[in-house]
């Protein structure tokens, strides 16, 4: 092959009866173990992904008065959950550089939504996160991610220290744990399911 | 992990206007998603662009647009403007993504719950 790249194993392929496809986003701070979330459930081993972002400066650093271009590269690790044999699920997490996500042209239009990971060790990460979905009206459940070393707090608690409304689903999960990891993602879609039937809750 | 980090490495700003021929897909609306599963109608053909050709093989089943990119180790942009041609040339299909309107339709919801209780 004249440049490098890699191919599925067959056991990746997806069946020629796939034909649509929904994504969830995986978001929260740096080391809070997005990439593990994805990888207990997803059938593949995650992938990554990249794209390469030019701005003219905004809301990055400051440089007023200063006219400049900035062009990054943001990665992205992601996996896959066939749901049955013409539905196939993507999450998406996303490493690091938190304030370039929203910046990533088509990752949250037409999410069904996403999962805040949060560790209760860095709960303020949490906060632009949390206040950027309900801007943009992406609906989400909060994920607390029981780090063995980390405090302990009753989920009201944190509810209270998130500013969380009471109809945002927190559970607590092992991301590590595939069963866990499902049940995340279960609560997720059972709050999308609950605001399709009764708009209003929303 | 994923060995794309590798790729990265020679593929450089003019690597990337090479294979597109300057073309940029940030500046050109795509209709395509990072979960727009692409398959392809035939299998490589004489003649096409490495990238193409290479696309053709992975796209023997199903894959989004994201695994592409992944495989490829090369940048969503880069691919989705590899893919419109492609598309152009009728050389693959897609299949868009289900777009949920303001709120999900509730037989999707449904059926990704009922696939996730399986799981």
């Amino acid at each position: 092959m004249d440049f490098k790249s890699s191919e599925p194993r067959r056991e990746d392929a997806l069946p020629a009866t796939a034909v649509a496809a929904v994504k969830v986003v995986i978001v929260g701070g740096f080391g809070v173990g997005k990439t593990t979330l994805v990888g207990s459930v997803s059938e593949i081993r995650p992938l990554t992904t990249e794209e390469t972002m030019t701005q003219a400066g905004v809301g990055v650093d400051d440089t007023a008065g200063v006219e400049r271009k900035t062009s990054t590269t943001v990665a992205m690790d992601f996996g896959r959950i066939s749901i049955n044999e013409e539905l196939v699920l993507y999450l998406f997490g996303t490493p690091g550089q938190e304030r370039f996500w929203f910046l990533w042209r088509g990752l949250f239009e037409g999410a069904l939504g996403a999962v805040v990971l949060v560790d209760t060790r860095r709960l303020e990460v949490s906060f632009d996160v949390i206040g950027r979905l309900e801007e943009r009206g992406v609906p989400f459940v909060v994920a607390v991610n029981s780090f063995p070393e980390a405090p302990q707090y009753p989920v009201e608690e944190l509810r209270a220290a998130l500013d969380l409304p009471a109809s945002v689903p927190l559970v607590l999960c092992d991301a590590r744990r595939r069963d866990s990891s499902r049940d995340v993602l279960m609560t997720l879609m059972r709050y999308l399911h609950s605001l399709a039937v009764t708009p209003e809750a929303s | 992990m994923s060995d794309s980090g590798h790729h990265w490495e020679d593929g450089g700003p003019e690597r990337l206007y090479v294979i597109t021929g300057g073309r940029s897909g940030a500046a050109e609306q795509t209709a395509l998603d990072l979960v727009t599963l692409i398959v392809a109608r035939t299998g490589p053909k004489n003649g096409m662009q490495p990238e193409h050709a290479a696309i053709m093989r992975l796209c023997q089943s199903p894959l989004s647009v994201a695994e592409i990119s992944a495989y490829l180790g090369l940048p969503v942009s880069v691919v989705t403007v590899l893919l419109d041609d492609l598309i152009a040339a009728r050389h693959v299909l897609s299949r868009a993504p289900v777009a949920p309107a303001q709120l999900p339709d509730l037989a999707l919801i449904e059926a990704v719950i009922d696939g996730l209780q399986k799981l």
